[in-house]
């Protein structure tokens, strides 16, 4: 960007609006956003989440939900090994902490996995029933 | 301790450290396979006696093997700040 501002500040503040304005223009690409058809399937308890850290089905799936949650599935698996890496951890551990917060953070209705294995609907007001070690996911270091 | 002091208790309690004859034990030894063999016999003898076509059906939900039981609670810990920016940074895949 070379438009001239009499201020610093004024022409960084318009430097970051443009790389936010770009960001915004790239966000399905870049998986910034959900898919849609991610989104309905999860608020109708087609697909919940897994203790391991993953997609599940609660009930038999659809051809289109099941092509919904490989997708996520792979794309979450990705971003598992990958920061498993940096962390210098296992894949399944990253992915059970992770599942500890997906399944705290997930939405009244949709559906998670409980520790025994089961799937259960998560209401409103309620604590997800979560393994305990879980407890630790929820407590930010620092 | 070995099955022949398992399975006489008494005995063996009874023996000190080193003074059990060993045909003493060897003979003890045979006794106790001998009532294993002839209880499995028994066992195999009573569920063809029943009639004895076992069916092996799958069941209706599926199995699940729960693999996290390895996981130390201070991984989660430390792992807890990372997993919390990397939902934060990929919401489209969380």
């Amino acid at each position: 960007m070379t438009v001239q501002f009499p201020r610093k500040s004024g022409r960084i503040a318009l430097q970051s609006a443009a790389v936010f304005a770009l960001a915004a223009l790239a966000v399905p690409a870049l998986g910034q956003a959900r898919d849609p058809a991610y989104e309905a399937a999860r608020a109708a308890g087609q697909v919940g989440e897994l203790v391991d850290g993953y997609l599940g089905f609660p009930s038999s799936p659809t051809a289109e939900v099941r092509r919904v949650a490989d997708a996520v599935n792979i794309t979450r698996r990705k971003i598992y090994t990958q920061r498993a890496l940096t962390q210098h951890s296992t894949v399944e551990e990253y992915a059970f902490t992770t599942a500890c917060r997906l399944i705290l953070k997930t939405a009244p209705g949709e559906k998670y996995q409980a520790p025994d294995g089961t799937w259960h609907t998560r209401t409103a007001g309620e604590a997800p029933s979560r393994d305990p070690k879980c407890i630790a996911a929820d407590a930010l270091p620092g | 301790m070995n099955s022949f002091e398992l399975t006489y208790r008494a005995l063996a309690a009874k023996t000190g450290p080193m003074q059990g004859s060993s045909v003493h034990i060897a003979a003890g030894k045979r006794r106790s396979q001998r009532r294993r063999v002839t209880a499995a016999m028994m066992a195999m003898g009573s569920a063809l006696a029943i009639g004895g076509c076992v069916s092996v059906s799958a069941p209706d939900k599926p199995i699940v093997i729960e693999l996290n039981i390895n996981i130390k609670q201070d991984v989660v810990y430390r792992l807890a700040g990372d997993v919390a920016k990397t939902i934060d940074d990929n919401p489209g895949a969380f």
